[in-house]
Order: structure tokens, then sequence, then C-alpha cells
């Protein structure tokens, strides 16, 4: 167990270097963009020589590269001069409530998604398996952004029942304080995720139904609800808990378009006003934490999956 | 899941008797001759493939769809370059049968013109994910060892980053256009093919007729691109399918934030944008036409692509 992890672990830095090489280069690739985006378009020659040398623009990639690296390890991302304010100053804002969001809206996903899969797959070719595969293909072929958009032309603007915006408080608990104003942002992840688990789900019970070790619960007089739950379910739950890691992107990603249609103050928002703003520390910052963000995500994942399933730990 | 070569690479032991058979064409064990008459793959993966209603739906709606962007215009005319203003907004009618978007442009043509972009870029942007990543992969699990870790940890890096923030990253840096979409949209899109072939890899190369070419002097190079990638074409163009259906939405993602193909050229989640602006007046043709396009679209590739999924696999089973 312990050779599994520290394998585990210096893999998910190796990668986490990489990451944050392909992040670095992707945004500096373009010659001068950096000072340019700082001075706009009107900025002349000399001027952009200039502010180069002043903010070590023209030293070479690996050097500002390895200076930037050395900020970061020691949790400073950079300043940024369009907000003028330290780049962590922001993140720490908006992060937490970003998190809020995605992890209710996932949650509550996942609470309506991964029963009805279970159910689906037990009674496999029923009306209701056939409704929820239908609802979930729609789910699952609309972008979130849509989702969003149809629950504020329904319930905000037609039907009048929810705000149309996400709660504006600064604070978590002044946003958890506003619970109707979060339904429909929570609605929107909750339908997306919903669509996705139900379909793991029903296909991970499906394989798991058919194994050896299910026909011997049975043999052994196991009542059925006993092989479910005790068996069939716990077995499924450990893909779940893989792919749940390796989406963490897709929910991390989504945010932004939630934010974006909400009004929701987080750090999707904050992307897509740096983005707008061409703000490059910004959104390297952004980029670089919510990966860093993915990769430990799927190293607990990872973690869990090796404590609930010896045969990793061994291999 | 049996351990012989796929059919097409096969030929029956009766067809050449008495030739020396090309070591890459030997049947492995287990490939009894079948007493029903042999039919060509696609025949049998097409039979499957017909069997499922949500498949013949689906590929119904795709060719509707591709008509309906590409021929539509030459019978629907309709002005799709210079902002009329006059035109704003304007309600359904005879003359414009969903009404106008903010900037005059008729929304069923600016639909088509929509549709061509999403639907070139979704269809170049997965061909290209999937040939750079299917390449990738194969090589990747083919080389082993240090070279697949290394380009495997590569992908790693890749499948952890949230796409989207790179997609708006690079839509900022560089001028965005169909061409720079299809290039974005595949630059991110690859890893996940790759993993998926590399692994299909793993599995093909410790077959017979793998090691056949080796024993026979082939380069590493036939072995990969003659004998691999042809038996993982089944995963690929699986694979292929869902990136098409992937593609579409990210690029109605971008153009939903607007980041994506800029005016007068337009994309199905650009029009969606300024549906939002405009969604307390009531404009349901700035809302409905375009985001039921794309979800059709997307599941209409999603359907073909399960379909496809279950003829390949059956094609396995059936050997």
């Amino acid at each position: 167990m312990i050779g599994y992890l520290i394998r585990r672990v210096i893999q998910a830095v190796i990668v986490t270097i990489i990451v944050t090489i392909i992040t670095f280069v992707l945004l500096h690739a373009v010659p001068g963009g950096e000072v340019r985006a700082i001075l706009g378009i009107r900025a002349s020659h000399a001027e952009i020589v200039a502010d180069s040398k002043l903010w070590g623009f023209d030293q070479p990639l690996y050097v500002q590269y390895g200076k930037w690296l050395w900020q970061l390890l020691h949790g400073n991302f950079g300043y940024d001069i369009k907000l003028a304010s330290p780049v962590s100053t922001q993140l720490w804002q908006h992060l937490p409530r970003t998190l809020v969001l995605a992890v209710i809206g996932t949650g509550v996903g996942l609470l309506i998604g991964i029963p009805l899969g279970i159910f689906q797959a037990v009674r496999r070719y029923s009306a209701l398996d056939h409704i929820v595969t239908g609802i979930g293909f729609v789910g699952y072929g609309s972008p979130t952004f849509f989702v969003g958009l149809l629950l504020v032309q329904w319930f905000a603007v037609d039907l009048h029942i929810f705000p149309a915006f996400a709660p504006q408080a600064t604070s978590i608990g002044g946003i958890l304080s506003d619970p109707v104003a979060l339904v429909l942002p929570v609605a929107t992840y909750a339908f997306v995720a919903f669509a996705l688990w139900s379909r793991f789900m029903r296909s991970s019970v499906l394989d798991n139904i058919v194994q050896d070790y299910v026909r011997t619960a049975r043999a052994k007089g196991a009542s059925e609800r006993r092989v479910l739950w005790g068996h069939i379910f716990r077995n499924s739950l450990i893909t779940i808990v893989t792919l749940l890691g390796l989406q963490l992107p897709v929910v991390i990603g989504g945010a932004i378009f939630i934010e974006y249609v909400f009004n929701y103050p987080g750090m999707g928002l904050l992307f897509f006003q740096s983005a707008l703003n061409t703000d490059i520390q910004m959104m390297l910052a952004i980029t670089v934490l919510t990966t860093i963000l993915t990769i430990v995500g799927n190293l607990l994942a990872d973690i869990g999956y090796a404590m609930l399933d010896p045969r990793v730990r061994y291999s | 899941m049996g351990m012989t070569p796929h059919p097409e690479t096969t030929v029956e032991p009766l067809a050449a008797p008495g030739t020396l058979v090309a070591p890459e064409l030997t049947a492995g064990p287990g490939q009894a001759p079948s007493s029903e008459k042999p039919r060509s793959m696609f025949r049998r993966g097409w039979e499957v493939f017909a069997e499922n209603k949500l498949a013949l739906v689906g590929l119904g709606f795709v060719i509707f769809i591709l008509l309906f962007s590409f021929v539509g215009p030459l019978i629907y005319k309709t002005q799709q370059v210079s902002v009329t203003l006059t035109n704003s907004d304007c309600t359904p009618s005879a003359a414009h049968l969903l009404g106008c978007d903010d900037l005059g442009y008729d929304v069923v043509g600016r639909l088509m013109v929509g549709g061509q972009s999403s639907l070139e870029v979704g269809l170049a942007a997965a061909f290209v994910a999937c040939l750079f990543g299917s390449i990738y992969g194969a090589v990747s699990g083919f080389a082993g060892g240090v070279i697949d870790a290394l380009l495997m940890r590569i992908v790693d890096a890749m499948l952890s980053i949230p796409f989207i923030f790179v997609l708006i990253i690079l839509a900022v840096l560089i001028h965005p256009s169909r061409i720079t979409m299809i290039a974005f949209i595949a630059l991110i899109y690859w890893p996940g093919p790759a993993r998926l072939v590399r692994g299909e890899t793993l599995s093909l190369r410790t077959r017979e007729y793998v090691a056949a070419v080796k024993v026979a002097g082939g380069r590493n190079s036939r072995a990969v691109l003659r004998h691999i990638m042809p038996n993982a074409i089944g995963t690929i163009i699986v694979q292929a399918t869902f990136a098409v259906a992937d593609s579409i939405i990210l690029l109605s993602s971008l153009g939903f934030l607007g980041f994506g193909i800029q005016l007068p050229q337009t994309d199905w989640g650009s029009m969606l944008s300024s549906g939002l602006n405009y969604i307390n007046l009531g404009y349901w043709w700035l809302i409905y036409p375009a985001g039921l396009l794309i979800i059709m679209t997307v599941v209409a590739f999603n359907f073909i692509g399960d379909a496809l999924r279950d003829a390949f696999e059956t094609r396995l089973q059936r050997r």
C-alpha cells in the first residue's frame, strides 16, 4: 500500500509539473502578448520594449517559467496588473464560492442519478428505464449553458418562481442564507450531473450483476436486498469513485457557464472577466489552480480506490 | 473477446491452397471455419447497426441537418452577410419563418450558416483529434516502457486541465475562425482517444500476427500502421462519433461566451448568446431553434456512436 501511494504521489507531481509547463507555454506563446495585453493595442513599440524589460518579459521563456514556478511554490500566483491586486487574493475570494456551488450541485445530481441508475439496471428495459435513459440522453446532449438558459426562461422569466440571479453575497454564509436564489444554478448543475451519473451507474451495476460473486452470494442464500446493496452496489461504487475523479475537470469547467448565466461571483466568472480583459496572469493562475485541484482529486480517488479494492495495490 | 485477429486481416486458409501465406495473414488458433457463408465485416456491422431504431433515427437526422445546412441556403435564400438593423428582432412571419435576431439576420438562414460551421468544425475537429490521438496512443502502447510512461503522463496532464479554460485562452490569444477552432478543439480533445487506443494497443501488441511482423523483419511503423491501427478501428470510429458530438458542444459553448466564430460567420452557440441578452423580452425564436438543433444533433451523433459500439462489439462476440 505504501509503495503504491508513493508511486502514485510521484506520478501526480510529475503530471503537475507537465501541466504548469503546458499552460505557461500556451499563455506565453504569443510574443509580447502579455505586455501588449497590459498596455493596450495603442502602445508603441518602444513602450512595449521598455515595459517588457521592467516586468522581466524580455527574458528567455524558461527563465520566466522558473521564476514563476518558484513563486508558485511559495503560494504567490503573481500580481494582477489589471485589477491592481495580488492574484492570490482574488483566487481565495472566488474559489470557495465556486466550490460551494459545484459541490452542492454535483451532490444533488449524484443523489438523484445514482439511485435512478441502480433502479434502471435492476429493472432493465422497464418503462422507467427507457424514460430515464431518454431524459439522460437529452441531458447528456445539452450544453450546460443551454440548460441554465432554459431554466431561467421557464422558472424566472415566465413563472417568476425563482430569481434569475444566483446569490450575490460575498461570504459563504450569505450565499447559503439565500437558498431560493440557489435553486436554479444548483438545478442546472444537478441536471447535467444526473444525466451523466445515472448512465454511468446503470452500466456499472449491469457489469457487476453478471459477476460470479453475485451468483455466489445468491447461492449462499443472501436476500436480494443484501445482494443488491451489500455486493452489487458497493462494487459498482468503486467505478463511480474513479469516474468522479476523472470528471472533475468537466465539473470545474462547467462552473464558468453556470456562473456566467446566473451571474454568480465565483472563479468561473472571474475567469470569464479575465478572458475579456486578456488578463494573462489571472487566466494562468485559475487554470493551474483548478488543474492542481483536479490532480489532487484524482489522487484521492485513486487512494480511495486502492483502499476499497485490494487488487489495485498489488498489481 | 477472442484471441484471433479480426476477419479483415485474415484469409480463409482454403482460399490459397498450396501457396505460402504471408505471416501477418495467418489466422490464430481457434479460427474454426464457420458453417455459414462468410460475410464482410461491414455487412454484419450494418445489420447490427440497422437493428437499432434509435441509430437509424440519429443517422436520418444527421443527413437531414447536413442537407438543411449545406443545401438549404440554395432553396431558402436569405441575406447573411451584412446587418439589417431595421429587421432587428422582428417576429416570425411569412417573410421570416423564425423571425430575425438582434442584428436583423433571418433566423432560419442563420441556423443554416451556423449549422455549416458547427458541423464543419465538429466533424473536422473530431477527425483530426482522433487521427492524432490514435497514432499517439498506438505508438505509446506499442513502444511500452519509459516512452509509454512519459507519453501517458503528458496525456494525464492534458486530461487534468479543465479544457474549456484552455480553449478560451486559445480563443483570446489567437483570432478565432473555423480553421483555428478546428485546431483548438482537436488540440484539447486528442488525449481521450489516445488513452483508449493505447489501452487497445496493449492487448493487440501481444497477438501472434504482430509478433509475426517482427519475425518477418517488418518495421515497427508497419506493425503500428498496418496491423494495430486497423484492428483498433472499431474503438477509433466509435470514439470519433462521440468526438463529433463533443466538439459541437465545445464550439457552441465558446460561441455562447462570445469567444467563438466571429461575425458575419456564426455557429449555433453564438446565436444563443444574444438569446440570453433578450431573455426578458420573450423572444423565444432566439432561444429554442438554435438550442434544440444543438441538442438534437448531439443526441443524434450519440445514438449513432452507441449503435456503432454495439455493432463492433457484436462483431467481436460472433467471431
